[in-house]
């Protein structure tokens, strides 16, 4: 047996995906906690806590497009022409963000308020299309041969609006929690009191997709409800609740890192539960990553780059958080 | 929208997403060697002008890389979302090239665009310059792998088709495909002459606004031998693309000499205007200079090529917008030409710097390498059709089916948005331009607080977005 290529892909990609989806949503959560916090000061603050590191972010969505297309054309072409629509404004959303972040710094007073403004838009609307897209994704794609052949709004349904608001309610966790590691005095305090609600939220969003889900597709039941899986899965709903539960205690007096490791728990846990219901596909209900993937001769030339590159861009990540650890005063920072 | 179908909007689409991005990569190949050159001058003569220049230009540098990658970002997922037929048969081979793209991107940014944006007074003079020549190198290298792919997908080689999708079997013949090495050259090349022209102007509109500083004199001098030599290099260059392209898209030089049929025996004029009208298969008002087009073409005097009506009415490009696009291309390549010799010229006669009339033209010349890359860019996709694969596979069988209102109201956002978001960026660089060189100390002034990350270029740049810009010039500030 060689090296087994889709596989080694598949992992590769769901990492990448992970990775973005812890990065870029704490700090597209600080967009949205924009609004509940309205003073000026402390959104510099806030901002601060992100400007050294937000950067590599974008760096995990770019390669994720492009090795898709090279490892897996079919859920490449799939996904991107049945999501059009969604990944059209979550583009859009975060060059807004990513753009206004930039120039909220360089404006002069007159203009900030609205790139403040642009800043906080643009990232709910691109937390709630990557929402509307993971809905989506669950539910499904009509293929017929190697094409897409469902219609252009077949993502919409209540379902996939619902996982759209629960991704910002996640990210606003991520974000609140983050700053709370990141801050300190007045505005740590009043975090703080933003987080209980905040995580309750989620947890109630938690449960009601992991109700509504097998509800509605039998083959998701099957996986989780039969046995022995019912017994090799139960940790993870199970640590859901503790995790729950730590979170809710360590709320009222700790004021460092742990809510968020907690937090970062959490997604990483609703993220295991989703690669449980879908493995191995790549383009649910039906093709698998087997039958998506590229030739090997694409798979092993990428592989190749990507192995080069990969632990650079890791190791750069690492560096950049340990050189900015530590808490942010109000008034100092990146200007 | 007018009564565009789904596949010209999703064309002009990719074309509108394509043509924003490739300004900025265009600028960045061009602006990073420059700044190699600068440093190595300013290393090695121990003259501070190049020092000054090198610090004014790498803050444009930055705000321009900044652009370039925000625009990347959304090129990497429209092949999928418009051209998702396309993906799924070729993505095997567009895919695996622009992850190396994307990867190269990322690793000069992770190594060595942090040392040369915010290092200046962190490492020894020495470290310094090697990192701004990777990064140099890394922006070549990048180019590389994308004109790979896109000239695979005019001259395709090296692969099979199995189950109807494209399989690589042999990866250096999916990259040195024939046309890669005269793309990769006439673009390469394309860009220093871009930012020559470009800096050469900013030089010429300062001295305009009478501010004669040596480093603006500097700015001007460069700039102008560039252009002397280089026109004429790329002129070379382009000359041999085509002939690569009579070769193996005869329908694409066609249509761009606007020649539709051959009469016995005689030999090929070269049309300098006229209006190719595609439904009734003649060029229009034709003003033409006979033998000219078989000298050009087949480098002989009589030789003949193929006309449009040699192939079907379906597989015939367009030949009144590449007519036009190529000679606009064409045009300024010999503007350019005009520019350089009138320097060189009024160099011999002392006048580089005075000569106001030269100078006016030298910023009219400004923007035109760019506009000239535009225009080659459109002459060769639209040149390509009705093509994606050239000869493999037809545009209409790549597109995703999206409907025409989908696709309108997408375009209209992207082009709001884009208006603003790059017209914001654009107006920063224009403003930094008309700031001018400044002299610094040894140790230029570090930005302030946390900024210093190499993929946030824009934290590089101290100046404000907003504060007036004046191009009339009043006040320095
Ligand atoms: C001749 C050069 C050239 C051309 C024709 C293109 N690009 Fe490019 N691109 C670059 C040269 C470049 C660059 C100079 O290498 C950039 C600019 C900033 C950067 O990091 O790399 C870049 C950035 C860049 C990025 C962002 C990378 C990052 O995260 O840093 C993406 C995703 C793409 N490009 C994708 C494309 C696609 C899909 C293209 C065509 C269909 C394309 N580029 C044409
Ligand atoms: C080097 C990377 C490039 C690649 C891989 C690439 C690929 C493509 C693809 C897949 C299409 C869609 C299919 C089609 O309509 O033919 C296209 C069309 C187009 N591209 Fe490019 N392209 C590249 C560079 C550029 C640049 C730099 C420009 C800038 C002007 C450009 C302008 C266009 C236009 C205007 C179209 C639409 C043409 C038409 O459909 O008539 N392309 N290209
Ligand atoms: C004046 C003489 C020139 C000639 C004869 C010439 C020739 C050509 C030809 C034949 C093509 C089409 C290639 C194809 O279809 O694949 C082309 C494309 C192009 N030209 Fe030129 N060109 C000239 C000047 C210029 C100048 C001055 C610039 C920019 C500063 C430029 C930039 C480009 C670019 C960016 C492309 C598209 C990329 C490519 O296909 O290489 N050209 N040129």
């Amino acid at each position: 047996m060689g090296i087994d290529l889709p596989v080694i892909w598949a992992v590769i990609i769901g990492f990448g995906l992970m990775m973005y989806v812890v990065m870029d949503g704490f700090d597209l959560g600080i967009g949205i906690l924009f609004p509940f916090i309205r003073d000026r000061g402390d959104r510099d603050t806030m901002v601060n806590t992100v400007a050294p590191v937000w950067d590599g972010n974008e760096t995990w969505l770019v390669l994720g497009g492009a090795t898709l297309m090279g490892v897996f054309p079919l859920a490449y072409s799939v996904l991107l022409s049945a999501l059009y629509i969604p990944i059209f404004f979550m583009l859009a959303g975060l060059i807004w963000r990513g753009v206004a972040f930039e120039f909220r710094f360089k404006a002069d007073e007159a203009h900030r308020p609205f790139w403040d403004k642009a800043f906080a838009w643009g990232s709910y609307i691109a937390t709630f299309s990557q929402g509307v897209v993971l809905g989506a994704f669950i539910n499904g794609f009509k293929v017929t041969g190697v094409s897409y052949d469902g219609g252009s709004f077949d993502w919409l349904s209540p379902f996939s609006l619902f996982t759209g608001v629960g991704l910002i309610v996640a990210y606003a966790l991520l974000g609140c929690t983050w700053l709370i590691m990141k801050t300190e005095g007045e505005l740590q305090h009043r975090l703080k009191a933003l987080a209980p609600p905040v995580t309750l939220v989620l947890v109630a969003t938690i449960v009601i997709v992991s109700v509504w889900t097998p509800l509605t597709h039998p083959s998701i039941a099957t996986r989780w409800f039969s046995f022995p899986n019912i017994i090799i899965f139960s940790p993870v709903p199970v640590l859901v609740v503790v995790t729950t539960w730590v979170m809710m205690r360590v709320l009222r007096n700790e004021t460092h890192a742990s809510p968020f490791l907690l937090a970062l728990l959490l997604l990483f846990l609703g993220y295991t539960g989703l690669a449980i219901s879908l493995w191995p596909n790549i383009i649910p209900p039906a093709i698998s990553i087997r039958e998506a993937a590229g030739p090997p001769e694409s798979m092993g030339f990428t592989l190749v780059g990507a192995l080069f590159v990969i632990p650079f861009i890791l190791a750069y990540t690492a560096m950049s958080y340990y050189v900015f650890r530590g808490k942010v005063r109000a008034g100092e920072g990146y200007h | 929208m007018f009564g565009l179908t789904a596949l010209e909007l999703a064309r002009i689409q990719f074309g509108f997403t394509i043509s924003a991005h490739i300004i900025f990569p265009a600028t960045t190949i061009g602006l990073a060697s420059y700044l190699a050159v600068l440093e190595g001058l300013w290393l090695w003569k121990k003259d501070t002008t190049y020092r000054d220049l090198y610090h004014f230009w790498s803050h444009i540098f930055a705000v321009n890389f900044a652009m370039g990658v925000v625009s990347g970002i959304v090129m990497a997922y429209q092949f999928g979302t418009n051209w998702s037929h396309y993906s799924a048969f070729a993505g095997t081979i567009t895919g695996p090239l622009l992850s190396y793209e994307v990867l190269t991107a990322f690793f000069l940014e992770a190594g060595f665009l942090g040392v040369m944006l915010f290092g200046w007074n962190k490492v020894g003079p020495g470290l310094h310059f090697v990192a701004t020549i990777m990064v140099a190198i890394g922006t070549l290298i990048s180019a590389t792998w994308i004109l790979a792919s896109n000239s695979w997908m005019q001259t395709p080689q090296g692969f099979e088709i199995l189950n109807g999708r494209v399989v690589p079997i042999d990866w250096l013949k999916v990259i040195f495909n024939p046309s890669f090495p005269y793309r990769l050259a006439h673009m390469t090349v394309a860009a220093y002459l871009a930012v020559a022209l470009f800096v050469g102007a900013s030089g010429a509109w300062h001295l305009l606004k009478r501010r004669d500083t040596p480093a603006v004199r500097t700015m001007l001098s460069m700039a102008m031998w560039m252009v002397l030599i280089v026109t004429p290099v790329q002129i070379a260059i382009g000359d041999q693309h085509g002939l690569v392209d009579l070769k193996y898209q005869p329908a694409k030089i066609a249509a761009v000499e606007g020649h539709w049929e051959n009469k016995p025996g005689e030999s090929l004029p070269l049309i300098l205007f006229g209006w190719p009208d595609m439904a009734a298969e003649t060029t229009r008002y034709a003003l033409q200079v006979p033998h000219l087009g078989s000298i050009v073409l087949t480098h002989s005097w009589t030789d003949q090529i193929r006309g449009l009506k040699d192939f079907n009415p379906e597989d015939r490009p367009n030949s009144t917008i590449v007519f036009w696009t190529f000679r606009v291309m064409v045009g300024l390549g010999f503007l350019m030409l005009l520019l350089g010799v009138w320097g060189a010229w009024a160099r011999w006669h002392n006048r580089l710097y005075q000569s106001k009339i030269f100078l006016r033209f030298a910023v009219l010349m400004g923007p035109t390498g760019l506009i000239a890359i535009l225009a080659g860019w459109l002459t060769t996709e639209i040149g390509r059709q009705p093509w994606v694969v050239y000869g493999v596979m037809r545009t209409k069988d790549a597109v995703s089916n999206h409907s025409a209102l989908e696709l309108s109201i997408t375009l209209i956002v992207f082009i709001v948005m884009y208006v603003a978001v790059f017209g914001t960026g654009i107006r920063y660089m224009l403003a930094l331009v008309a700031k001018g060189p400044q002299p610094q100390g040894e140790h230029p002034p570090e930005p302030e607080g946390q900024g210093g990350r190499p993929a946030r270029p824009l934290s590089a740049v101290p100046d404000r977005i907003d504060p007036a810009i004046d191009l009339r010039g009043g006040t320095r500030r």
